[in-house]
């Protein structure tokens, strides 16, 4: 048995009570859909885990009514104070059915359990913490004085985070006083359909969110849904641009998150095994599913080599399999659809004249796996330099010069963050001045903090998550 | 002894020289009675492109100077504006059929608004910019940056306060410009522009269009290199529209305002045009 062969060590799923099938989530209770139901199933199994509800129109306009008249009725009239202490109560509901949370959405996504239960979920409840905070004090959100709430919130969020990207979207939304209707990405709707159940828990007035399960269809019908007054996603470009052209004119503020192409710059002064470390978290963390990933690796010409090495002898070390596994690095792709996509752009890349490697690893038989691949002699037209992969593939390019380096990182239509290594205080800070990206990670990647605001420059997208200013994106100024 | 006077030819003004249009077509501005004032320029769609051109290559210079210095160069265009108001004063007059307290009144509000957005460039980052507490050891800072390069569609109701109104606040964070005048009162802002060229402002920061808004707007909506757009003059023209031609780039659209109040001064028109970088250090741990 060499050092990385681990016995193997499964979380166990008794902890899950699931139910064979689930409903929407609709003022304040579980109700049948008008749309039929669909299958979610584990990416690393193809087995079946409930079968959920499919909204259909009627549902959307039964959710957005539900949501309208909680809005009206319930908690636009209650102080802020009261309202933080719901988001607070939810925040230590979320604690206490951490292990659970973990569970089921390493289970429906495919993530490994490490990252569900040391990543996702405690910044979940960290989310829901902080803005519990911000409910009372909204004067001092940068607004004015006395901000208004919006109304009522359409939000639509991706698969990849399942339930961080929930918590991103109600707990500001809340805290601002808005009521909220919810769509989870039809591939992961559990967490989200648990999280309803710890709304009943703390007793949350019934409408103030509401969860409807389905796909695209259903996510287009409430984003145009008329009595909406707030539309937030997280997803691709492609969306995004397709939902601010549906709701140009109707006065519905909106904040979309949307795709990236982060560059992560790796200067010859850089602490190298750090920055192996960091590059390994910034591309392979999630499976590379993962907006904000660094998925172009600028590095300096004259350390290309031994970075590569380093890097080519850490991947080989990544074990990947079994999400539930708690040594497991890497988990499954999240659907067979993206597993395709992640194949097409990998094929086109090699296709195109960029070398390819793979560390040697056994990839399950069942379910959606994709092993760790790193391209080099990448240039900056192939499309894997252009196009967000979405999974667990590195584009290696060099750059002799900070102005180089500055170039390559720009030259992207996205915006979303970037990353720069190096031992060396004034040069970080004089190019993080210049990328043009909303987050910028020095010495470190894909860090994130209920405090820090998160969001995209250019086609990434509009609006902040984080802090005061994604409390902003929630609210109106008094005048 | 009578002088025959030597009536001002309005030509653009794109990256910091004043063209004719590229077109070679002009429209006729009169008073409110009809009377004949000028032939201005009427800008076309290859002009809208070259004033993005020259705004794009001044975004790097202007962002990149030090708020001090923005603000230095933006109150003199403040003391210029001031030095020629008697020019502004006799064109709002003829231009808009006002009396002369009226024009006054209105070059003295402009001056007051630029020097008032002159003041913000080293504080509006103070006051929209944090420190953020994460939980871990960072060092991790909020700050507003400029979008890049901002199309405005001025107020059509006003010569030079609307004007000032949009294109000031937007220079603020170092956004640079490309507006269309009000298509009906267009003479002051080119006026404004021969302040904006003797202000040591570089060339391409403001670039001023006359002609017709309904026929240039639609390409500035749509050009790829044109990062937010300013409708605050644009209720009258199909702006839905040019909100979703902007969409195909997911560029930042401030929507139309009317009335007395549309593009007051405000924190929020600088901020409108900005983007939040959150940069994040790690700390060592001693």
């Amino acid at each position: 048995m060499s050092f990385l062969e681990y016995a193997p060590a499964p979380e166990s799923t008794a902890i899950l009570d699931l139910k064979p099938e689930y409903g929407l989530f609709i003022g304040g209770e579980f109700v049948a859909a008008g749309g039929g139901s669909f299958r979610t199933i584990s990416p690393a199994t193809e087995k079946q885990i409930a079968l959920i509800a499919n909204a259909d129109d009627a549902d959307v306009d039964r959710a957005v009514a539900a949501a309208r008249k909680a809005y009206d009725k319930t908690w636009s009239k209650l102080s802020g104070r009261d309202r933080g202490k719901y988001l607070f109560r939810i925040a230590r509901l979320v604690q206490e059915r951490a292990r659970e949370l973990a569970v089921a959405e390493s289970l429906d996504n495919g993530k490994p359990i490490k990252e569900s239960r040391d990543v996702d979920v405690p910044l979940v409840a960290a989310w829901f913490f902080y803005y519990a905070g911000w409910a009372d004090k909204l004067d001092y959100a940068g607004l004015g004085a006395n901000p208004r709430a919006l109304g009522v919130a359409a939000q639509v969020i991706p698969w990849n985070f399942p339930l961080l990207m929930l918590a991103w979207k109600i707990a500001p939304a809340l805290a601002a006083g808005n009521t909220v209707v919810l769509k989870p990405a039809e591939t992961t709707p559990l967490t989200a359909l648990l999280f309803a159940e710890i709304l009943q828990q703390a007793d949350l007035p019934a409408g103030v969110v509401n969860i409807i399960t389905g796909a695209g269809e259903t996510g287009r019908a409430l984003v145009n849904h008329p009595d909406v007054n707030k539309v937030a996603f997280t997803g691709s470009t492609a969306v995004g641009r397709e939902i601010a052209r549906s709701t140009a004119g109707s006065g519905k503020k909106l904040t979309l998150e949307l795709g990236g192409k982060a560059a992560n710059i790796v200067f010859d002064d850089a602490p190298i095994d750090q920055a192996v470390e960091g590059i390994v978290n910034g591309i392979f963390f999630n499976q590379g599913h993962v907006c904000c990933a660094g998925s172009r690796l600028l590095v300096q010409e004259n350390i290309h080599d031994d970075v590569v090495e380093r890097l080519k002898s850490r991947l080989s070390t990544l074990r990947v399999g079994d999400p539930l596994d708690k040594n497991t690095d890497v988990g499954a792709i999240n659907s067979a659809e993206q597993l395709a996509r992640i194949r097409e752009l990998s094929d086109v890349g090699e296709a195109e004249g960029a070398e390819r490697w793979s560390p040697a690893c056994d990839l399950p038989a069942e379910g959606f796996w994709f092993a760790p691949t790193i391209f080099t002699n990448v240039s900056t037209s192939h499309r894997i330099a252009r196009e967000e992969i979405f999974g667990p593939v590195l584009s290696v390019l060099t750059f002799r010069t900070p102005a180089e380096a500055i170039a390559k990182a720009n030259n992207t239509p996205y915006g979303l963050s970037a990353g720069i290594w190096s031992d060396k205080g004034s040069k970080i800070l004089a190019v993080a001045d210049k990328l043009r990206a909303g987050v910028v990670w020095a010495n470190t990647f894909n860090r994130f903090d209920p405090a820090s605001p998160f969001g995209g420059y250019k086609e990434s997208g509009y609006g902040r998550e984080g802090g005061r200013q994604g409390l902003a994106a929630y609210l109106k100024g008094s005048k | 002894m009578s002088h025959v006077a030597v009536p001002k030819t309005y030509k653009l003004f794109v990256n910091g020289a004043f063209p004719r249009s590229e077109s070679g077509r002009v429209y006729e501005v009169t008073t409110p009675k009809g009377v004949f004032l000028a032939n201005a320029a009427k800008a076309s769609r290859k002009d809208a492109r070259d004033a993005i051109v020259a705004a794009r290559a001044a975004v790097g210079g202007w962002a990149g100077a030090t708020a001090y210095n923005r603000g230095q160069v933006l109150y003199r265009v403040a003391e210029v504006l001031e030095g020629r108001r008697a020019q502004f004063e006799d064109e709002i007059v003829r231009l808009e059929g006002v009396s002369a307290g009226a024009a006054r009144a209105q070059v003295d509000e402009a001056i007051d608004r630029w020097v008032w957005y002159a003041g913000w460039t080293d504080k509006f980052a103070q006051v929209s910019g944090n420190a953020n507490p994460v939980a871990g050891p960072y060092f991790n800072l909020s700050v507003p940056e400029p979008t890049g390069v901002v199309a405005v569609v001025a107020p059509q109701d006003s010569s030079l306060l609307g004007l000032v109104s949009a294109v000031a606040p937007a220079l603020v964070a170092g956004n640079t410009v490309v507006v269309v005048a009000s298509e009906a009162f267009p003479l002051s802002a080119i006026t404004l522009a021969e302040v904006l060229a003797t202000s040591d402002l570089p060339k391409g920061v403001v670039n001023v269009l006359t002609g017709s808004p309904a026929e240039i707007a639609p390409w500035l909506a749509s050009h790829a290199d044109v990062n937010a757009l300013d409708l605050v003059g644009a209720a009258e023209l199909e702006w839905i529209d040019l909100e979703i031609a902007a969409a195909e780039t997911l560029k930042r659209v401030y929507p139309p305002e009317s009335g007395p109040d549309a593009a007051a001064p405000s924190l929020a028109r600088i901020t409108a045009f900005t983007e939040t970088k959150t940069v994040w250090h790690t700390k060592s741990l001693l």
